[in-house]
């Protein structure tokens, strides 16, 4: 496999205008296929999802998935687009032993949903507006392992074992249009719209929306010409880009590729790339050629689907916000700073936060358990903080325990503790630990005694005026309770004791 | 619509996986034209004011509920196909090395 050289991408970026385009892949969530009844799990056994549908066997007929419908309607819908009043269903041809029918159904001519936007808010707040050029319903294949050979990569495969259960998985195609002006942004931008796709539908809750399982998958046309042409140069379109991390990096290689290729005064190859994570480069697949005549017809066997206004505005009422607008709204209803409210979505944490302040915890309380001791012993466990096993209930009663007085910050410490071992509420933890603050007047006094006896010069410098000594004297009580006084109470009562105005 | 010449059913058998003898090319190819220029006279009979028809039958929005039905076991699966193994189809090696 041949190493292709590549311009630096400052060099890149100085000499040339990217284009962009991204075709991005969202497999839904319906409990049952595309165009059969057969279920959509992921991960059971192989072929074991499976009837005669998904499997092609002459004679069968597919019947439409009304869920499927509405789940594209509401992607379009989140997506700002318009949608079809009229759209068909087409055959796409092709053999491939992961599409057994030989042809894939899909959308062609009219899509269900065309001529939407989104704005892509980059890190330091730069918006961006992508325009989508349509979003259509088609169905997944099946899953192919290649056996053999060296590399267990297709080259050199000896054969290759097929599991059907994702044949026939309703996938919907949302196709940008080309995105023009990003220049040296464009690597960051095909994160963040990838990105900004993967929460709009997870949001929606029509995908499981995780990339690790291919529920979003990215394909990304990358063009370059020189600045002030107008005509797009040749494109390349680099699949099997699956994470984030991917998508930047593969959009970045692709550039500096390309300009090396056209710096060396050669044209570039229209094909597709194939992105490969270990070596972060991408390799030449298959030009395009006769095999992309794909002779796409109506789909015989499917009738027109139409959508009434009535059906599509029921359905958009029931879209949730936006979730970019429900981080801005949050973040000024909390009061947290840019900064603060970054690492709060940075860790994942933005739905724990608003459920322990609607349960009543205020803002910064909240953040303070979740960011600070919770994060704290997920990175110790090794779990995100949201599966740590603290629930935002355990949050707000061991705040109302702080405010009553009950414990105290080091108290709470060890609430939670007893909390994530099992032993019940913060309540319930208290009382079973003896965590509460020892607010015994007599209990103290026998403390702050014994303390003053301990030294008993401190004392005499208290006694004699020096009231900032009595910390030492507070600290000794402290220690005997374990942290368990509360220690504004245990300095009143040294003074007294001594007969010192604090 | 263009006449259909030998060529383009050469290229079609091609992506359609279908071998074709040079007998059968050319014989192929008269039929076609023949076919094609049938249909050349539907053509002709719809006018610019008669949308594009897909299916015969005015019906619309066939669907069905997302309720789990039908499934066939891995054995009734794998029961059709020319080879099997660890529970999966059994293809030959799909790419030449590139």
């Amino acid at each position: 496999m041949s190493v292709d050289t590549i311009l630096s991408f400052e060099e890149a970026m100085e000499k040339y205008d990217p284009v962009l385009g991204f075709e991005v892949h969202v497999e839904l969530n319906t409990k049952t296929k595309m165009f059969s009844s057969a279920p959509n799990v992921f991960g059971d056994e192989p072929n074991s999802n499976v009837n005669e549908v998904c499997l092609g066997l002459p004679g069968v007929l597919p019947v439409v998935n009304k869920k499927a419908v509405e789940s594209s309607i509401l992607i379009g819908l989140a997506l700002n687009c318009k949608i079809a009043e009229h759209c068909t269903f087409a055959r796409k041809q092709y053999f491939y032993p992961d599409t057994p029918k030989n042809f894939q159904t899909s959308q062609y001519e009219d899509p269900i949903c065309y001529d939407g936007w989104i704005d892509i808010e980059l890190e330091d707040g730069t918006v961006f507006r992508v325009e989508i050029e349509r979003a259509h319903m088609e169905e997944d294949a099946g899953k192919l392992t290649h056996m053999g050979g060296s590399t267990g990569r297709i080259q050199g495969a000896d054969f290759s074992l097929v599991d059907y259960n994702r044949s026939g998985v309703p996938l919907v195609e949302i196709v940008t249009k080309p995105i023009e002006n990003v220049g040296s942004r464009a690597p960051e931008l095909a994160k963040a719209y990838v990105a900004a796709i993967r929460e709009i539908v997870k949001n929606l809750g029509v995908s499981d929306a995780k990339m690790e399982r291919g529920n979003v998958r990215c394909d990304a046309n990358v063009s370059l010409r020189p600045y002030g042409q107008e005509k797009f140069g040749t494109r390349t379109e680099t699949k099997n880009v699956n994470s984030l991390r991917a998508v930047e990096n593969a959009v970045k290689f692709e550039i500096q590729r390309h300009a090396a290729v056209l710096d060396s005064g050669v044209l570039i190859t229209q094909e597709t790339r194939h992105w490969h994570e270990d070596t972060k480069s991408t390799t030449s697949g298959r030009p395009k050629s006769d095999a992309d005549d794909y002779r796409y017809f109506p789909e015989p066997d499917l009738v027109p689907i139409v959508t009434t206004a009535e059906w599509v505005e029921e359905l958009r009422a029931t879209l949730p916000e936006p979730p970019a607008e429900r981080r801005k709204r949050l973040q000024a209803d909390w009061g947290y700073s840019d900064l603060e409210f970054r690492d709060v979505v940075n860790a994942g944490l933005m739905d724990e936060i608003e459920e322990t302040v609607t349960a009543g915890a205020t803002a910064a309380a909240a953040r303070k358990w979740w960011m600070g001791e919770i994060a704290r012993r997920a990175k110790l466990a090794d779990v995100d903080p949201a599966a740590l096993g603290v629930s935002p209930a355990v949050v707000v009663e061991i705040e109302k325990l702080i405010a009553s007085g009950a414990i105290n910050d080091k108290l709470a410490r060890k609430v939670l503790d007893g909390v994530l071992e099992g032993e019940g509420t913060p309540t319930e933890v208290v009382a079973k630990r003896g965590l509460a603050v020892v607010s015994d007047d007599g209990a103290l006094q026998t403390a702050i005694d014994e303390a003053l006896a301990a030294q008993p010069d401190v004392a005499d410098k208290i006694r004699g005026g020096k009231i900032q000594a009595v910390g030492a004297i507070v600290g000794g009580v402290m220690k005997v309770t374990r942290g368990q006084a509360d220690a504004g109470r245990v300095r009143e009562l040294i003074l007294k004791t001594l007969g010192v105005e604090g | 619509m263009a006449a259909i010449n030998r060529d383009d059913v050469a290229h079609l058998a091609q992506l359609a996986h279908i071998e074709m003898s040079d007998d059968e090319l050319d014989r192929m190819a008269t039929e076609l034209a023949v076919i094609v220029d049938s249909i050349k006279s539907v053509s002709e009979a719809a006018g610019a004011d008669v949308p594009a028809t897909s299916h015969p039958i005015p019906l619309t929005n066939v669907m069905r509920e997302d309720v789990v039905g039908h499934v066939l076991t891995v054995d009734e699966a794998l029961s059709g196909a020319p080879d099997a193994a660890s529970g999966r189809f059994k293809v030959p090696a799909i790419l030449e090395e590139s």
